[in-house]
């Protein structure tokens, strides 16, 4: 098989897409990063763990990071949740938080189940993904170019803690890579 | 029939829990636990959840971990833990020292016909919390047993849950407001004064 997938498509820049949505976490405040791990959010999750101004905050299930960032706005503190397309179908009824209190959120999801996806057990929650983010009421965003991952997060950054509206960007899996199963 | 031994009765636990509260920041989990706190004094300082399952624990982690100089207490019942269990382990392993968790435990669904919850054939979640890896936990079956618990959510610097075993009763429903924008908008000018909600 093709590696060259796995690579981001953009190579105009040598920095990584990932350095740029921590920047932004910074740049805006954000103190608790929570998540259940994916392969395309390494990157970040190392930066976030490595940084003591950042409570990174492992979770058993992604419904989890939804409750613990609206306690957290409660308290006065900013948080983001991480995730891969397939936790998006555990956080449904947990969103009923943000839309009923109109808590501000914030998710970055990064995208399986598309772009040259090995594993059919992904397509289904990837593809329902936006779907299931627009029926409880969140505004959903893309972001398929490395070039543009910065603007695009802090423009969701800014409207989800501005407009108390939870705001989901779908990093895609052309821009993180299709994960590779076999040479 | 419910364990003869579930004596104690969870409004007045929960009154007694709350006396002479002062600062003391507060959750509570859907149903039951929500009726419960407003029944011993609906304040700005209670955020009761009307919703979202399994979330109370964990939204109190949020909370500890936004304000660390504040005592955080999660009050709810078995139904609401059990469904978010794996919490307890997320928040074992952040292991915050402000976080006081009590689950009243009457071993039913309280809300929906008092069918059997699983601590009613024996899972114990105060065994959960101790393999999760919480430092303190205790399971509460006496009268007498309260005013420590009590003292230790305000004197306890460590996480710690405690499991209160109480009777399956028919207590009158108190609400707290309903509209879930006035609950955070409350509590936030509670906690961090009446700029956070007007600026």
């Amino acid at each position: 098989m093709t590696t060259t997938m796995n690579q981001p498509t953009d190579h105009s820049t040598s920095r990584h897409w990932a350095s740029d949505i921590y920047d932004v976490f910074k740049a805006q405040g954000i103190g608790i990063v929570s998540y259940v791990p994916d392969a395309g959010h390494t990157k970040l999750i190392n930066l976030c763990e490595s940084d003591p101004e950042i409570r990174a905050v492992t979770l058993t299930t992604e419904e989890e990071g939804v409750a613990l960032a609206a306690g957290a706005y409660l308290g006065g503190k900013r948080a983001a949740l991480l995730m891969q397309s397939s936790g998006v179908g555990n956080c449904i009824n947990m969103l009923s938080l943000v839309r009923t209190c109109s808590f501000p959120f914030l998710s970055l999801i990064t995208m399986r189940g598309e772009w040259g996806e090995f594993n059919p057990w992904q397509v289904p929650m990837g593809q329902g993904t936006p779907a299931a983010l627009a029926a409880m009421g969140i505004i959903v965003e893309r972001v398929a170019e490395a070039r543009d991952v910065r603007d695009t997060v802090l423009a969701a950054t800014k409207l989800a803690f501005n407009s108390y509206r939870g705001v989901a960007v779908l990093l895609s899996q052309r821009l993180i890579g299709a994960k590779q199963f076999l040479e | 029939m419910q364990d003869a031994s579930l004596m104690l009765n969870r409004r007045a636990v929960v009154r007694e829990l709350l006396r002479e509260r002062g600062e003391l920041l507060l959750v509570a989990g859907l149903g039951a636990a929500a009726w419960d706190i407003t029944a011993a004094g609906d304040q700005s300082r209670n955020f009761p959840l009307w919703g979202a399952m399994g979330g109370a624990a964990v939204l109190g982690l949020g909370l500890a971990l936004a304000q660390p100089s504040r005592k955080v207490l999660v009050i709810t019942g078995d139904g609401e833990m059990l469904m978010g269990i794996g919490s307890l382990a997320t928040i074992a392993v952040q292991r915050p020292h402000n976080l006081r968790i009590v689950v009243l435990d009457n071993e039913r669904y309280g809300e929906t016909g008092r069918q059997r919850t699983h601590t009613a054939s024996g899972t114990d979640l105060g065994a959960v919390a101790r393999a999760c890896g919480f430092p303190h936990v205790r399971t509460v079956c006496a009268e007498n047993e309260i005013e420590g618990l009590r003292s230790d959510i305000h004197q306890m610097d460590d996480l710690f849950l405690a499991v209160v075993k109480v009777a399956l009763t028919d207590d009158p429903l108190v609400l707290p407001p309903r509209d879930g924008a006035y609950l955070k908008d409350r509590t936030r000018g509670a906690i961090l004064g009446p700029d956070s909600i007007l600026r």
